[in-house]
């Protein structure tokens, strides 16, 4: 679609620009993000094994991608503390800070 | 946009260049860096697919022989006749697939931790910059006389799900009403801890609807056993009478087996002789990380309990059973944890980016009956002493609840299998 003649035409500055963020997003995604993987991907990512990839469950565990963050880190805090009946969340609650739940919540709520 | 020069164009490419250059991941010329995992299980399954979910640009290439993954979890389940079949605990590769990872369908012979290459059965030889082993067990023959692999296509010990899973069900669907199961778990440690009780109660439950003059012995190499009370509580509620238990001071350690004459031989001298034969040997790491030196003298391979990465070889990384991680038990779903964990350590130092620090989780739910499940969790983190679980939390399900709670947690269970085999092969 492209050709060489088009590359060194007016219109080149435009596709380069878009041909090198592409470049970026697709070949760099974590050089781009200088800070790295973050904290609350680590202690997310290890309710996962339950709650499904990204907090999606195939089955009959409730996912918790996409809700907001007070819910789920009321839901956390609620478990931790008794308030909120379990059968096995109080028991994992309890192995998180206030600001771990805070980290866990907010990724969750950007799950889609 | 308009007003970008071709200069601008080009000295934005030069930056993605030095950026991918300084981190050392991936530049124009030098190419992705390349990520080599040995084992399709729940560890590197887990693994490959959260390299690339962390960054789809690195290089990932995985080698399981299996076309399809049998899953330990829930084969207890085929065994008790929860689950029909085999094909309901198989997972295969295609998702891995999709998203970028090289699939190869090969086993590995040889290791070159120095000049970073692993050989193939196939003839193959692959560079790697970082090599990922996650080869799950193999089985100490020795520790018992008389045993040997040939001996379990006869005495099956079914704990590598596939073949085993099925000469045992097949045993168990041919023997009289009546008879003598016996189990007899290894030692510590070993995969999967509460598996050789959930084995039991869900073989119970068989011969129960099937064969309810049956009785199960279980001969044990340890004086007291994972979630025992409340293994204990339900099989007291639910097989009354038919599973007995035999500690090791009180006779239950083997250390014969006679498989002519279908019998096992204590420490104290006294045989016991079985309609069925479920020997469940002592444990080591599997062969390929005896071949590569990655094992110390306790046959399991030591490993910095942050990273995984080889405390013997650098640029290896050991997870899953076979690694030593501290107090997490050797279980799918630790080896799904420890997977994301080394994934996250293995592009942190790929990007020379910080890794955040380690968190760690197990749940091992067990089935007692479709209705009645237990379970045992824990959070764990790491100090200088390395994996530990985190004071306060985990611990078993409670002794005293109703039917209901215990219906929920088997309900739990099978949803936990549902999210972690998607979680690792999906």
């Amino acid at each position: 679609m492209y050709n060489n003649h088009y590359i060194f035409s007016d219109h080149a500055p435009r596709f380069a620009v878009i041909v090198a963020i592409f470049t970026a997003l697709i070949v760099f995604p974590a050089v781009i993000k200088a800070e790295g993987i973050s904290q609350g991907a680590m202690l997310a990512n290890s309710c996962a094994g339950c709650h499904g990839t990204d907090g999606k469950s195939p089955g009959s565990i409730p996912s918790i991608a996409g809700k907001t963050p007070q819910f789920i880190q009321e839901a956390l805090m609620g478990f931790r503390d008794g308030s909120r009946p379990s059968t096995v969340m109080g028991r994992h609650a309890n192995g998180y800070s206030d600001e771990e739940i805070k980290l866990i919540a907010d990724f969750f709520s950007t799950s889609k | 946009m308009n007003q970008f020069s071709r200069r601008q164009f080009i000295r934005l490419l030069g930056a993605a260049g030095v950026a991918g250059a300084g981190s050392n991941l991936i530049s124009c010329t030098k190419g992705a860096p390349r990520v080599v995992i040995v084992g399709g299980g729940f560890g590197g399954a887990t693994c490959a697919k959260y390299i690339k979910k962390f960054n789809s640009g690195i290089d990932v290439t995985l080698i399981e022989p299996a076309k399809r993954f049998v899953t330990c979890p829930f084969s207890n389940a085929v065994l008790g006749g929860l689950l029909p079949g085999m094909s309901d605990i198989s997972h295969g590769y295609e998702a891995q697939a999709a998203r970028g990872v090289r699939v190869m369908h090969d086993m590995v012979t040889e290791v070159d931790a120095v000049k970073h290459k692993v050989k193939l059965q196939g003839g193959q030889t692959l560079d790697y910059d970082k090599l990922i082993v996650s080869p799950g067990i193999d089985f100490r023959w020795d520790a018992v006389v008389g045993h040997s692999a040939e001996v379990a296509e006869q005495i099956p010990h079914a704990w590598q799900a596939g073949t085993q899973t099925e000469i045992l069900k097949k045993q168990l669907h041919d023997m009289d009403d009546g008879g003598v199961v016996i189990i007899a778990p290894p030692g510590n440690p070993f995969r999967c801890p509460p598996g050789p009780y959930e084995r039991a109660s869900l073989i119970a439950h068989y011969l129960k609807n099937n064969k309810p003059k049956s009785k199960i012995l279980i001969l044990d190499s340890k004086d007291k056993f994972s979630k025992q009370p409340l293994f204990m509580q339900g099989w007291e509620a639910l097989y009354p009478g038919m599973i007995e238990w035999v500690s090791a001071e009180k006779g239950g350690r083997i250390e014969r087996v006679d498989a002519a004459e279908g019998t096992l031989h204590n420490d104290q001298g006294q045989s016991f002789k079985g309609d069925v034969i479920n020997l469940i040997p002592h444990q080591k790491a599997a062969p390929l990380a005896f071949a590569a030196g990655l094992t110390d003298d306790s046959g399991w391979c030591p490993v910095d309990q942050r990273t995984f990465e080889s405390k013997i070889h650098k640029d290896v990384y050991v997870l899953g059973d076979a690694c030593i991680a501290g107090k997490m038990p050797k279980s799918g779903f630790a080896a799904n944890s420890q997977g994301k964990v080394t994934a996250a350590a293995v592009v942190s130092a790929l990007g020379k980016t910080p890794m955040p620090e380690p968190s760690y989780v197990n749940t091992c739910y067990s089935l007692i009956s479709p209705d009645y499940g237990i379970s045992v969790a824990a959070v764990y983190r790491l100090n200088e002493k390395g994996i530990y679980a985190v004071e306060g939390s985990g611990g078993v399900s409670p002794k005293d609840v109703d039917a209901d709670f215990r219906a929920r947690e088997a309900d739990y269970a099978r949803g936990w299998y549902s999210s972690i085999t998607h979680d690792a092969f999906a």
